[in-house]
């Protein structure tokens, strides 16, 4: 019997890992995000069964980016900028090369 | 808001590195925004997930169910209060959760989901099996246990109640599953490898020897 992998995506254990550093390190309490976390599976499983894998953890991001949104540590503009720098540095890195925010 | 697509990518010949799905962009923002700002430790990152992907998992909850098999002192104290009980093995949760030991008995067979999103003990079982998390099974449960059994290939004497325990951010439960005939005399160790990870969740038996 071939084990099931742990995490689908890499993304999946980041996600996972930086929620739980974040509850370790006193951010927010787990009763909380539990509730909050179950209300945005609720509200994406209206539309459809979800399926446990990629669904559960885009509704665990989701989940999260509001909670930092919330306490002001990372707004959704941040977000969105810091995401488009990643992208821009993806496609301007060669392939097989580490990928950097800096231009060097 | 609308979010450009990653590119899709098809051929093998990449001009540039494999642009991460929308998600793990969105992450890998996440992660740089809370580092620059000080509210994180990338290594404390790397960390959880070795523990979570190398050090933690249903092997644990296999040593405390082979236990409380061996050692009836053991098992009537886990049956009493769990916590400091697998704390003593080295077990304990980081998000401040009790744990709960329920016994499956000649009359009663006990099953665990979270109706809520996917509470699960962590310590003893590790990550949940995406079908844990499943809208399906979340919900089944609790409506139609047997049915859920039965998919899973168990099935229960007609005169067996099935109890159903939903967990909690606060409250998190290991089923004890039936010791199999036949292991009288054999060694923990041994008893270990028939306990498997569904039979801790109560969606299985474990394995006859």
């Amino acid at each position: 019997m071939t084990p099931e992998p742990l995490f689908e995506a890499p993304w999946h254990a980041q996600v996972f890992a930086l929620t739980v550093h974040l509850n370790e390190s006193g951010r927010f309490d787990w009763p909380d995000w539990a509730l909050r976390f179950g209300a945005t599976l609720k509200r994406h499983g209206i539309e459809r069964d979800l399926n446990g894998g990629d669904d559960y953890f885009v509704a665990w991001l989701e989940t999260l980016e509001a909670l930092l949104a919330e306490d002001g540590s990372a707004d959704a503009g941040e977000v969105l900028q810091m995401r488009q720098a990643w992208e821009a540095a993806y496609l301007r890195t060669p392939h097989g090369a580490p990928v950097t925010l800096e231009v060097s | 808001m609308i979010l450009p697509m990653p590119h899709d990518h098809t051929h093998d010949d990449h001009p540039h590195s494999l642009l991460p799905s929308e998600p793990a962009l969105r992450v890998k923002a996440l992660e740089t925004i809370l580092t620059q700002k000080g509210l994180i430790d990338p290594a404390a990152l790397d960390e959880i997930i070795d523990t979570y992907e190398n050090r933690i998992g249903p092997r644990n909850g296999a040593h405390v169910v082979a236990r409380a098999w061996s050692d009836s002192a053991f098992r009537a104290a886990l049956l009493e209060d769990a916590d400091p009980v697998v704390s003593e093995l080295g077990y304990y949760g980081r998000q401040g959760e009790h744990i709960v030991a329920v016994e499956n008995t000649d009359d009663v067979h006990n099953m665990v989901v979270c109706t809520l999103c996917s509470c699960y003990p962590w310590p003893l079982l590790g990550i949940p099996p995406g079908w844990y998390k499943s809208d399906a099974y979340r919900a089944r449960t609790v409506r139609e246990p047997r049915k859920v059994l039965a998919d899973f290939g168990v099935e229960l004497p007609e005169n067996m109640a099935v109890r159903v325990w939903d967990s909690t951010a606060e409250v998190r439960y290991l089923v004890i599953p039936q010791r199999p005939a036949g292991t009288e005399g054999m060694s923990e160790a041994d008893l270990m490898d028939l306990v498997t990870r569904d039979s801790m969740i109560g969606c299985g038996l474990a394995k006859a020897p």
